[in-house]
């Protein structure tokens, strides 16, 4: 049984960021608003007067500074950037798609650029249209990225720990709604969750309900309930969709027949269309009913609160979902 | 570092007939169909790349742009795999994955190129970063063309670059036209060192057609950045006698102007600049000779040299 201590998620973070720089010269931090506007980014700014040295805060220029990162990852520092909110990024996805996802390949091995992106992304609740995406099904569309999903303050610290010993580039798809949510983390300094291994946060035999990041917590409050009406739903959280563990997948479905993918990307071409592909192309036997959808509705994100709820993937809809695909 | 004597001043030469050479068998490869693709070349630009590179240290390091076999061989890249690299074989310098446009040669200082105009600015500000953090000393250079002068990442770049007082050099190097266009078409402003003076960085403009000048600008640049005294924007004022691409007409130009760089060509000119001072003509001859010889038997290899296994498109997306 190995030892662990319940903490916040955004405990969980600054400790796992804490451990890099302790453990590793190499790895230096550009951006603070790696817990977005709550109070936690005090732990951030107390981390920062710990390694004031390693800490860059710089111009609002995401183009100019991501780049910045890659450059020094190539020379051989290990950055890890804060993008802050994730719409953000696409002021920067010339150097993160063009530049840090293609380098190693186009060198044909011989520069690689080891490095995080982290950013904030999904419905944070009146962020609105220019600060809600969630971009990991376009990063997805981009071969030489690596992503990693955490869900649980347990993940973020064994994902962060195999990010950073990767000569990849790894995108951090981080949610703030996270940031408050507790649970167990090991001690074991060296603990670490290998990229490529999904993770069945609850089991069950009725209806597999597939999930990443902040929509795992509502997958697991939607199976509660489901439980409550005599439905047992299994939760499949991937943990990293680059690499993508597909076989988890695949035997989950092998064992309910039934499937509901949840997903905060938009629905067209979103990460859960991908699921979908992958579970038709190799478990379409094993499907007892078609498969079912749960994501951010294809427009803009809304701001007020009312607009906002009617386009995002929510937990009431996560379970008339299941009970759909149940026959229910 | 300066100061050149005779014989370093052949050997500015001699580099600048190998990337002469080494871009006039590219051009002659893709007239035949034995290169394919979207190749750039840099024609009368050597001595801006062997100016600049002549006053680098070979672990400093170098960021180059679409058109920048010269800065890769002035680097001190090897021919042979260059050509190999340019020809898409399996033993050029990226198993052929990268091409032209992608020349990536870490072992000399050569990071990596990219064919995206401007996206390499950045790049040269990390590796100066890293060279902060490490205190190796290194200094960083970008190389761009004034096409990238109005793109906001080279303005980012500029305002980071001076804010965090890195040791970079920016190498502007324009040749008067933007891909197909004269840069009065991009931009009213005139003189390109105008951007780099608003974020405070020194600037300082020199004539492309002189290896020496443009070296004594790089030397000075260098050191200025070497000392921790932050970045500094040099322009180049040069030309490309060729096309944007291979395969461009090139009908947006004027013949005169063509006539009168073949004139100020650096290299013809860095070559009577020498006999003046009393290199023997057979010296000066001979330097042309080799590096002829030299590039004729990389390209005979390259073309020579198998194709890259099929399979291998599948490799090197990930470092394992």
């Amino acid at each position: 049984m190995e030892d662990t201590r319940e903490m916040l998620y955004a405990e969980a973070l600054v400790g796992a960021l804490r451990h890099q720089l302790a453990t590793d010269d190499r790895v230096h931090i550009m951006g603070l608003y790696f817990l977005g506007l709550t109070p936690h980014r005090q732990m951030v700014a107390e981390l920062r007067d710990e390694y004031l040295d390693r800490f860059y805060y710089p111009p609002i220029a995401e183009l100019g500074y991501v780049g910045t990162a890659i450059g020094a990852a190539m020379a051989g520092l290990r950055p890890i950037v804060d993008i802050a909110t994730a719409s953000f990024m696409f002021e920067a996805f010339p150097q993160i798609i063009n530049e840090a996802a293609n380098t190693y390949y186009m060198s044909g091995g011989r520069t690689a650029v080891p490095m995080i992106f982290h950013f904030n992304h999904g419905v944070r609740g009146g962020g609105a249209a220019q600060h809600s995406h969630s971009p990991q099904a376009m990063l997805w569309n981009t071969p030489g990225l690596e992503i990693m999903a955490p869900s649980t303050p347990r993940d973020v610290k064994g994902l962060v720990k195999t990010a950073a010993a990767s000569d990849n580039p790894t995108a951090w798809v981080d949610h703030v709604r996270l940031f408050d949510t507790s649970g167990p983390v090991p001690d074991d300094e060296d603990f670490a969750i290998p990229f490529g291994v999904a993770d069945i946060k609850r089991a069950g035999s009725d209806v597999t309900l597939f999930a990443s990041s902040w929509l795992v917590q509502r997958a697991l409050e939607a199976a509660e309930l489901l439980e409550q009406q005599g439905i047992d739903a299994e939760v499949v959280d991937p943990r990293t969709l680059s690499p993508l563990d597909e076989e988890a997948i695949i035997e989950s479905v092998a064992k309910t027949g039934r499937l509901v993918v949840v997903d905060e990307c938009h629905r067209r071409c979103g990460v859960g269309a991908e699921i979908m592909a992958v579970v038709t192309e190799n478990a379409f036997g094993d499907l007892r009913a078609a498969p079912i959808r749960v994501t951010t509705a294809d427009v803009p994100v809304p701001f007020s609160p009312p607009l906002e709820e009617h386009i995002e993937p929510t937990t009431d809809k996560i379970v008339a979902a299941a009970l759909e695909v149940t026959g229910h | 570092m300066s100061e050149l004597d005779l014989a370093g001043r052949v050997e500015l030469l001699e580099r600048m007939w190998l990337i002469r050479a080494f871009e006039e068998k590219v051009s002659e490869l893709f007239a035949r169909g034995q290169v394919v693709g979207l190749i750039h070349l840099g024609i009368g630009s050597e001595g801006s790349a062997v100016g600049v590179c002549s006053a680098l240290r070979s672990d400093d390091y170098v960021f180059g742009n679409h058109r920048s076999h010269a800065h890769a061989i002035a680097k001190g890249a090897d021919v042979d795999r260059l050509m190999a690299e340019i020809a898409g074989k399996a033993s050029g310098y990226c198993k052929g994955k990268g091409g032209s446009m992608h020349i990536a040669a870490p072992e000399v200082g050569f990071v990596t190129a990219t064919g995206v105009v401007g996206g390499n600015v950045a790049l040269a500000l990390g590796a100066a970063l890293t060279s902060v953090t490490t205190q190796d000393n290194r200094v960083s250079v970008a190389f761009f063309g004034d096409g990238a002068g109005q793109s906001g990442s080279l303005h980012e770049s500029l305002n980071l670059a001076a804010l965090w007082k890195l040791p970079v050099v920016f190498v502007c190097e324009n040749n008067g036209y933007a891909e197909f266009s004269p840069l009065s078409a991009h931009t009213v402003v005139e003189r390109l060192t105008d951007y780099a003076s608003v974020y405070s960085i020194p600037t300082v403009t020199v004539d492309g057609g002189d290896v020496m000048e443009v070296r004594r600008a790089a030397v000075s640049a260098v050191a200025r950045a070497r000392a921790g005294e932050g970045p500094m924007f040099i322009e180049v004022l040069t030309h490309r006698l060729r096309g944007h691409y291979e395969g461009d007409p090139a009908a947006y130009r004027e013949l005169s102007e063509r006539e009168e760089w073949t004139v100020r060509d650096p290299v013809a000119r860095f070559r009577a600049e020498l006999e003046g001072a009393g290199v023997a003509a057979d010296t000066i001859a001979a330097t042309e000779a080799a590096a002829r010889s030299r590039i004729a038997s990389a390209a005979e290899s390259a073309v020579a040299a198998p194709g890259p296994d099929p399979e291998e498109a599948t490799t090197d997306v990930y470092a394992v």
